[in-house]
């Protein structure tokens, strides 16, 4: 699968890896242009769910970034983040859901070089994974057809 | 049983409460739950091997509230339910009377909280033995056999949601499968849907599980989807050391945090 480009959803927060991310650009650093960024007020109003619904949209992997732990904009947002994630990963591997497909880092406002390198493994490693071909094919199977199968 | 029997008498003939939540025989000899109002119909309660339902739920809904101050009979799991809903707030210690239940089935006697906290507190909080087993198993396969495990398990969910209905710890009004802009949750029985459906159910109620197991029972399609929440319980435990209703003054796991927390994913 040599012409198979990874869709990548970055969901980032307002304050330190956004604005990193723009430090990347403004430094002219040239990174994997697979990724769609979202941006967010905090890594704490990431929803569980939307990280669902991208993978259900067609996503091949995910990236969730926010700032460094004792740097949060709010104080304390991507400490009640970290917890979510762990119950998430662990609730997630016991479903047999790919967690090599996301990427959770912290990227701080003056790391541009870092969130290139962050988005650029990740790419690579999706690239490698190939399509989330399981997840999709759960996504487009008919109605009909799963009530035949009854 | 006798002595329940006499002290819920007591209870409803001296209006120290004007319900009685409790199991009774039904007409094919399965236990389901009773609120009993009236004195004479004290006689009517049991308590055996057939009485498993987690009569908690039963507290905070507006149909059973009206009915006045309750008491509850409450084995363990019940307990720790009342625990969890008196930290969030959705019931007051002052107005409910705990009718206890030990383990091999005697009426304890619970004067207030503190005592239901040193009961809880002196007993096995983990997963029930006959859960744990399911749990070890499913671990133990490939990340893609457990995928296809619970794809051909949760094909079978009817979006009935009798899960949520018998939780006790589901008590929102307004749930967010009932919500539609957006939505969050398909309306109709799909495969992604259902998936979804459980993740949601599952994290909504990480670190609030009390290992009851009646999501699992009332399932009408038999989805093992207490396995779920119960292997939550079993990572917040290694994780963060906190088994859920075991105080009154705790808060929920995922709305606190401790700076240390271990992790060893995020880069």
């Amino acid at each position: 699968m040599s012409d198979f480009e990874p869709k990548v959803v970055a969901f980032v927060c307002n304050w330190c890896t956004y604005a990193g991310a723009d430090l990347t650009g403004t430094s002219r650093i040239k990174y994997a242009s697979n990724v769609k960024i979202i941006r967010f007020p905090c890594t704490g109003r990431i929803d569980f769910m939307l990280l669902l619904k991208a993978f259900a949209n067609g996503a091949d992997g995910i990236i969730v970034s926010g700032c460094h732990p004792n740097d949060c904009h709010y104080t304390s947002g991507n400490f009640h983040a970290k917890r979510r994630w762990i119950v998430f990963k662990e609730l997630m591997d016991f479903m047999g859901i790919d967690m090599n497909r996301i990427t959770f880092s912290w990227v701080s406002a003056a790391e541009g070089a870092r969130w290139a390198e962050v988005v650029n493994t990740t790419v690579a490693r999706i690239r490698e994974l190939g399509p989330y071909v399981s997840y999709k094919e759960m996504v487009n199977r008919p109605v009909e057809e799963e009530v035949r199968n009854e | 049983m006798n002595n329940l029997i006499s002290k819920a008498k007591e209870l409803l003939e001296g209006k120290a409460v004007h319900v009685v939540i409790g199991y009774e025989a039904g007409p094919t000899g399965v236990a389901r739950p009773a609120f009993i109002t009236d004195p004479s119909g004290a006689d009517m309660l049991i308590y055996d091997d057939r009485c498993v339902q987690n009569l908690a739920v039963y507290l905070t809904k507006p149909e059973v509230k009206s009915l006045g101050r309750m008491a509850i009979v409450a084995n363990l799991p019940v307990m720790r339910s009342i625990m969890m809903l008196i930290s969030e707030q959705q019931l007051f210690a002052e107005s409910i009377v705990v009718l206890g239940i030990s383990d091999k089935g005697d009426l304890l006697d619970i004067a207030d909280i503190q005592v239901m906290q040193a009961y809880i507190e002196k007993s096995d909080l983990s997963n029930p033995a006959r859960d744990r087993e399911p749990l070890t198993a499913l671990n133990k396969l490939s990340p893609g056999e457990r995928f296809s495990y619970w794809q051909k398990e949760l094909s079978r969910c009817i979006k009935c949601y009798a899960c949520r209905q018998a939780c006790p710890m589901c008590y929102c009004t307004r749930c967010t499968v009932e919500v539609n802009q957006p939505q969050w949750i398909p309306v109709q029985s799909n495969t992604l849907g259902n998936m979804e459906w459980h993740i949601l159910r599952a994290m909504h109620l990480a670190g609030r599980c009390i290992s009851c197991g009646e999501c699992g029972r009332s399932c009408p399609v038999g989805i093992p989807c207490h396995l779920l929440t119960m292997h939550l319980v079993d990572q917040v435990h290694d994780y963060f050391n906190i088994y859920a209703g075991t105080s009154d003054k705790m808060s929920s796991v995922l709305s606190t945090f401790e700076p240390n927390d271990k992790e060893s994913f995020i880069i």
